[in-house]
């Protein structure tokens, strides 16, 4: 083949299809020998890696990463620059290798930062930890947070410009538009829209600000799947302008939540699930517990925390919000019918008994997927209780210009129709998979006579652009951002984009000048601008050292009740069929994060499935379906189709099924294609959340579901002790009774004493979330590989950390405990007894170490561990080819072959940094010096690890709290990893639960 | 010699040596099958499917290497399956052989002497098979023998705590004695068959594993001495290298594996196993090389009543074991065997009861005992109970131990039933390739059967 020829991708491709798995492997490299695959992997080709997928039985996941391996190994090879260029003689002088850096930086979701300090080692991030003075961190992050550093590292990223899927340079791109430009030039933009995600980046809302003057008749659109319509018009319904609610979470006593996951979604959910928690301790001392309500449809972490939940299905939360505020006196609240449920009725009237009791230290946070009537409801109660200005305060929006994202497409898909639309700029987002099906997105989009896509990946709306522009990860690029509350960031590189990407601003800088200015010149320029008074330069470090930009926060809005549009609530007739509720996926959100293998194969915290979504219906509606887990139904909505998994979900509200987004990704890398079922086919403008009648048939197919956890019972094991305040402060020490452990003295060994460190963790079950932000942050530090959805199905995930989650009590709506299990590093391990070569040893500080080059996988030690916290390499899984995945592991970590044991080591690299500082400057380590993975993560605070030997440390006080306890205690295992009870905090109103 | 006879018919029901036999008689019939007769087809037939088969292990052990254990259905918190099952089933099967050669030959058990070689032979093999479990299973079987205590650099130990480590001194010492004891045994026949072989490489090879045998009284004298020096060092190994498995899993905190009562009842539900696979082997081989005459009904009656024995012993094991579980009033073991009973795999648990101790029950009727084709048939019930049994105490136990979250269920990939059929093979092959080769019969043993030895009276 001449190389000017057009590749033969069909020959390739021909050349392995039809050949699965180990065979697959083989001739790829066999086809890697060929000139002609050489040549193509030459040119770094991407864009086919999806389309060969579809030949591959993807859920072989460690052959599908042999197979981006093998490519990535021989494209990823980075050219020096043709200038000259100074060898490393003479270093940085803050650059001492093998001592990592660390910068402040600041991770985007739905346009909201999160302030992170990432970690570089040799100029390669690492790890992302939370940024400790941003107000949306507080030192932690979420698990989306902590996997996009995979997302950095993706092979699969989108690497170069595609021009009709065509490999081209961002050069041809400029050159190509340019008459176009001229076009829309002369006529103001007449024909220019575009469309962008949530933004609230300043830079960019300038940029586009400066682009609209350029062409006055362009139009800009921005459109997010999961969005916050509702709370942007609740508070326009409201107050009469949009402003943005800001929940004071530490500050409450009662809290009331109306369907909102506020403790794991949406921007401020790590402040969130903070604040709350610091109300949520209980110690000795401390025994004033918030109490949070639930009410909620399809369950969420925040219900499950509740010391009171009630389900429902979606549709009634809105007459059982105006129920309560009718009953606090909020004016003009009037139910849309008389609720007859008797335990409902006792419910809300504690409730409202409650919230009167405590005026101004309640607060009530409708779910951001519900009616904008429900948020101005919401707001009312809040005014009328005097809760706003205490526990609620309302802020300027820190979005650039917060719009109804569904009107907002709604708009621009009516524009494409009617051929307004030639030149559409998609900055960010996928709106070919995640618009509503009645707007028939996908199908307009092609007819865009120049259509533009940038993203991070080649996906479904690519695809069906004319140009697709590889973006530049976050980590890659100069950009800011602001925080829930309005606080801006600096988003800082730390590295130089592996591919030819571009950040949106560097884009938009020349889509509008043409200079092609750095990213850097761009953000900074900005902010310089910005600046009125003072020394930019010095504020310009300190911003960038900070992670935030100082008095950046929006100022508070005093608001006033304009009107009482919740009176025209929409659902006024009484649900009748099966309700269908959409939500966003709790590890894949809306789809973004489709191609991330660690999140992936997290386990959803209620459900505990990987890789797939499923249609989660009651225990009872299940039953009177007739469908069993993994059942394949089809679900019928408004003349649309589509097919999905049951999955029996205790707590689920009875008549409903709940779909969540973010899966059915058609065009993704290997990783996300093939993955669940896609919501969206049966999701439309009038029906984004929830929607009655929804008609399901059963298919008598199956579909395997990989879970991490099958049995949810506790089989009257008192593996999670829990109670309620009332009881602890009646009897502080009822939790030991119920433990078992057997006294001290019940050995004929001399108890063995450790002098110097005594290493010992607790973890706090009343204030943990299971948001699963410990799980990934521990993937990331240890270089925990990911193993597939085949080798889940076998238990075989190798995470190190994992949250046990049980029910326990009523099918319908039980209680959920979390339990997070890393190693327990007993005293007395059963696992070091076992092992015939000694490869898992105590060490002199109480740490059960594993040795993984003396392991020779007898797996003996496994068998033994009570806790099953060890994790074996059954096959070669850690993906030793990617040259990416090589960047970006942790240096101070093994990466582990296959055929040896591993397990949580308390992050012992962590523990030997801070004993090398300590030891260099000549003091012990303090308190607080190590903070492990876990615990750095935790938004909670429900990780503490430490000294137990120094009995003013913090681990060593909450060890002697009285409702501090040992799993399996009976056993004498001795754990190092400790409990603190499961409290909550009932009210006494409400006997039996409800 | 009338008297004599008259006493055979009322006191003993059956000779052990049919009627009509003499020294040159056995000698013939047996060294002739080996070194004259033709061999049957049918062996020809089994040889090739048994061939097969050890292509199939070398297959699934290649892969295996290659690929990592993680091709059988092992996982966490089932960490081994059935290549600890094949491992304890293997070695069980062979303490059959160390027992009749070694425990019989001391207490006088004379009708030993017509099964004895082939049960040691089978006991070597059996061995050989288990032997390759332990190795297969690591995760990094490249470095297996860093479980074993030898200097190097580093001056690393094996972990003396753990069971594993007894395992190795058990399990090679085993190996070590059952290959000389059975070795010691055929010399004096290896000098027959050297003599009586026409062509001159059998006679070489014959007489160089004869190792210079001339008969001579001395030689008997020496031979008899070492014969039962052997014996008393075998003998201990029947009781300990089943204990030392059995603390693989007493050792263990697991619930039902953590009892006390584990060795005496491994050691019991070994020989009950062992007599059984020896009468799989035996019954057919019987048929086929026509040796009715020298295994009569009398020793299938006598295996058949051992086998009757330990089966005893073994529900024993099985009642205290349940009856434990729920006066230790430990809730771990309760719904441990609560579990095994009814739990994902109570029904194998209901068929090893069934087929280790109901159906063994009827070997109370002579019928069964001396009907060969009934008896086969038992013996190969037992055979696959006994391995059921394995299969429960590991596979069942771990499948559900102390955090039912992590609780899950062990299915055996084709890659566990190739390694475990595979081994089947090459224990079969090298059965059929010993009664080829060897007298399968020890000749000089079983003439002191005969009246005319005079050392038959002494029972």
């Amino acid at each position: 083949m001449a190389l000017n020829e057009k590749l033969d991708l069909k020959t390739i491709r021909e050349k392995l299809s039809g050949e699965k798995g180990r065979q697959y492997w083989r001739s790829l490299q066999e086809a890697a020998e060929t000139d002609e695959f050489k040549e193509f992997l030459h040119r770094e080709f991407p864009r086919e890696a999806s389309v060969w997928g579809e030949g591959l039985d993807r859920r072989r996941f460690l052959q599908v990463m042999g197979a981006s391996l093998a490519l990535a190994g021989l494209s990823a090879c980075v050219k020096q620059p043709d200038e000259k260029i100074v060898p490393y003689v003479k270093q940085p002088e803050i650059l001492v290798p093998g001592k990592p850096l660390y910068y402040s930086t600041a991770f985007v979701m739905s346009g909201y930062s999160t302030g992170v300090v990432a970690t570089s080692n040799m100029g390669r991030p690492t790890k992302l930890e939370g940024n400790p003075s941003h107000p949306a961190s507080l030192g932690a992050t979420d698990a989306f947070t902590q996997a996009s550093l995979l997302t950095m590292y993706d092979p699969e990223r989108s690497k170069v410009v595609l021009h009709d899927g065509n490999y081209t340079t961002w050069d041809k791109f400029w050159q190509s538009i340019q008459t176009d430009l001229m076009v829309q030039s002369s006529l103001k933009g007449a024909g220019l829209r575009i469309l962008t995600e949530t933004l609230t980046s300043p830079t960019i809302g300038k940029q586009i600000q400066d682009l609209l003057q350029k062409y006055p008749a362009a139009k800009w659109y921005q459109y997010e799947s999961v969005n916050y319509d509702a709370v942007r018009e609740g508070s326009k319904l409201a107050f009469g302008e949009y402003a943005q609610p800001i929940y004071h979470f530490d500050k409450a006593d009662i809290v009331l939540s109306l369907d909102s996951d506020f403790l794991t979604q949406g921007p401020g959910a790590v402040r969130h699930a903070h604040d709350f928690a610091e109300r949520r301790r209980v110690r000795q001392n401390k025994t004033d517990m918030n109490r949070l309500y639930s009410i909620e449809s399809s369950p969420t972490l925040a219900g499950v925390m509740a010391d009171h939940r009630l389900t429902t299905r979606a549709n009634e939360i809105d007459n059982i919000a105006l129920t309560i505020a009718q009953q606090l006196g909020v004016s003009g609240a009037v139910p849309l019918r008389q609720i007859h449920d008797a335990q409902q009725q006792k419910m809300i009237s504690a409730i409202v008994a409650d919230l009167q009791q405590h005026r101004g230290a309640g607060v009530v946070v409708a779910g951001p997927h519900h009616s904008a009537q429900l948020h101005a409801l919401a707001h009312a109660i809040n005014v009328e209780l005097g809760n706003v200005g205490t526990t609620v305060t309302f802020a300027e929006s820190p979005e650039v210009a917060p719009v109804n994202q569904l009107e907002s497409l709604k708009a621009l898909a009516l524009e494409m129709t009617s051929g307004n639309v030639d030149m559409l700029l998609i900055l960010g987002g996928n709106p070919a998979y995640d618009a509503p099906a009645d707007l028939k997105f996908a199908e307009l989009l092609p007819k865009v006579k120049l259509s533009v896509h940038m993203g991070m990946y080649e996906d479904e709306t690519s695809a069906l652009c004319k140009w697709h522009l590889p973006e530049s990860h976050f980590l890659e690029s100069w950009g800011d951002a602001r925080a829930f509350d309005g606080t801006a960031s600096i988003i800082q590189p730390l590295i130089a984009p592996l591919y030819e990407s571009r950040s949106i601003c560097e884009f938009l800088d020349q889509f509008i000048g043409g200079n092609e200015n750095k990213g850097y010149d761009i953000v900074k320029n900005f902010w310089k601008s910005q600046t009125k008074s003072g020394n930019f330069d010095i504020l310009w470090e300190k911003s960038l050292n900070d992670g935030v930009i100082a008095n950046t926060a929006s100022s508070p809005k005093n608001v006033k009740l304009v009107s009482s549009g919740w009176q025209n609530t929409s659902s006024g007739v009484a649900p009748s069929g099966i309700e269908i509720i959409f939500r966003p996926d709790p590890t894949m959100w809306d789809g973004r994060f489709a191609n991330n293998g660690w999140l992936q194969e997290l386990a959803k915290p209620l459900t505990k499935l990987t890789w797939d979504n499923a249609a989660l219906i009651a225990p009872s509606t299940a039953q009177k379906l007739g469908v069993q887990n993994s059942d394949v139904v089809e679900l019928h909505f408004q003349g649309r189709m589509v097919k999905a998994p049951i999955w029996i979900q205790p707590g689920h509200p009875a008549e409903a099924i709940t779909l969540t987004l973010g899966y059915g990704r058609t065009m993704t890398g290997k990783v996300g294609s093939g993955t669940g079922s896609n919501a969206n086919l049966i999701r439309t403008s009038t029906a984004m959340w929830h929607a009655e009648n929804v008609e399901i048939r059963k298919t008598g197919e199956t579909y395997p579901l990989s879970v991490t956890q099958e049995h949810f019972s506790m089989e009257n094991r008192n593996l999670v002790i829990a109670g309620t305040v009332k009881e602890f402060v009646e009897k502080p020490d009822f939790v030991k009774e119920l433990e078992d452990a057997p006294s001290p003295e019940q050995t004929l060994y001399p108890i063995h004493q450790y002098d110097g460190y005594a290493w010992g963790m607790s973890i706090d079950l009343s204030s943990c979330t299971g948001c699963n932000a410990c799980v990934i942050a521990c993937q990331a530090e240890n270089n925990i590989p990911v193993v597939g959805k085949e080798q889940v199905a076998f238990s075989r995930e190798m995470q190190w950390i994992r949250i046990d989650r049980y029910f326990k009590g009523d099918l319908d709506n039980p209680e959920v405990y979390f339990e997070p299990l890393p190693c327990m590093h007993c005293e007395n391990a059963p696992c070091e007894l076992v092992c015939p070569v000694g490869a898992t040893m105590h060490d002199s500080e109480g740490l059960n170490v594993m040795v993984y080059n003396r392991c020779i996988g007898t797996r003996y030690c496994s068998n033994n561990c009570p806790y099953k916290v060890r994790r074996f390499n059954f096959l070669l899984f850690s993906d030793e080819t990617t040259e990416t995945y090589k960047m970006m592991r942790n240096p101070d970590v093994t990466v582990r072959a296959r055929g040896v044991m591993e397990k949580c080591t308390y992050c012992i690299q962590r523990i030997n940094e801070a004993r090398i500082t300590a030891e260099e400057e000549d003091r012990p380590i303090r308190d607080g010096e190590i903070v492990t993975a876990c615990q750095q993560a935790c938004p909670s605070n429900a990780i503490v690890f430490g000294n137990i030997n120094d009995k003013k440390s913090a681990v060593a006080k909450l060890k002697a709290e009285p409702h501090d306890y040992s799993l399996l205690a009976e056993l004498n295992t001795k754990p190092r990893t400790t409990y603190l009870a499961k409290l909550n905090n009932p009210n006494g109103a409400l006997r039996h639960g409800a | 010699m009338e008297t004599i006879e008259h006493t055979a018919v009322y006191e003993q029901p059956q000779p052990l040596i049919a009627e009509g036999h003499d020294y040159g008689s056995i000698t013939d019939k047996i060294s002739s099958d080996v070194l004259e007769k033709k061999t049957p087809k049918s062996l020809f037939m089994a040889f090739a499917v048994t061939f097969s088969l050890v292509m199939l292990l070398l297959l699934s052990v290649t892969y295996l290497f290659f690929k990592g254990v993680g091709i059988w259905g092992i996982r966490i918190p089932i960490g081994w399956g059935f290549a600890i099952v094949n491992f304890v089933w293997w070695i069980g099967i062979g303490h059959a052989g160390t027992l009749i050669s070694a425990i019989l030959l001391l207490l006088h058990q004379q009708w030993r002497n017509s099964i004895n070689r082939f049960a040691e032979a089978m006991t070597l093999f059996a061995v050989a098979c288990a032997g390759m479990f332990p190795i297969l299973h690591l995760g990094r079987p490249w470095v297996f023998y860093w479980i074993i205590p030898m200097p190097d650099t580093m001056r690393l130990w094996p972990n003396f705590r753990s069971p594993l480590v007894w395992d190795v001194f058990a399990v090679s010492t085993y190996a070590t004695i059952s290959l000389i004891f059975w070795f010691v045994g055929l010399i004096p026949d290896l000098a027959t068959m050297r003599d009586r072989a026409k062509q001159k490489w059998k006679k070489i090879v014959y007489g160089m594993l004869a190792m210079g045998w001339r008969n001579s009284a001395k030689h008997w004298h020496r031979y008899e001495t070492a014969y039962l020096l052997l014996a008393g060092l075998a003998t201990p190994l029947v009781v300990s290298v089943h204990s030392v498995v059995s603390f693989d899993f007493a050792v263990g905190i697991v619930p039902g594996w953590h009892t006390t009562i584990f060795p005496p009842y491994f050691v019991a539900g070994a020989i009950y196993s062992g007599f059984a696979m020896v009468l799989s082997l035996v019954i057919p081989v019987r048929k086929l090389y026509h040796l009715e005459d020298f295994v009569t009904a009398r020793h299938l009656d006598y295996m058949a009543k051992v086998m009757l024995a330990t089966g005893l012993i073994v529900a024993y094991g099985y009642a205290i074991e349940t009856f434990c579980a729920f006066y230790s009033g430990n809730r771990f073991e309760h719904d441990m065997m609560i579990n095994r009973m009814f739990g994902p795999y109570g029904p194998f648990y209901w068929m090893l009861i069934l087929f280790n101790i109901a159906l063994p029950q009827l070997l109370w009727l002579k019928k069964f005992r001396q009907t060969p084709w009934l008896l086969f048939v038992m013996s190969i019930i037992i055979n696959i109970g006994m391995w059921l049994e394995r299969f429960v105490i590991i596979v069942s136990s771990l499948a559900r131990d102390f955090v039912p979250s992590s609780w899950a269920i062990f299915v055996p990939t084709k890659w566990d039933w190739f390694t475990y059929i595979g081994t089947i093979g090459f224990f079969l092959m090298a059965m059929i390739l010993f009664i080829r080769i060897l007298p399968m019969i020890s000749i000089f043993e079983l003439r002191t059967l005969l009246p005319m030895s005079g050392k038959s009276n002494h029972e």
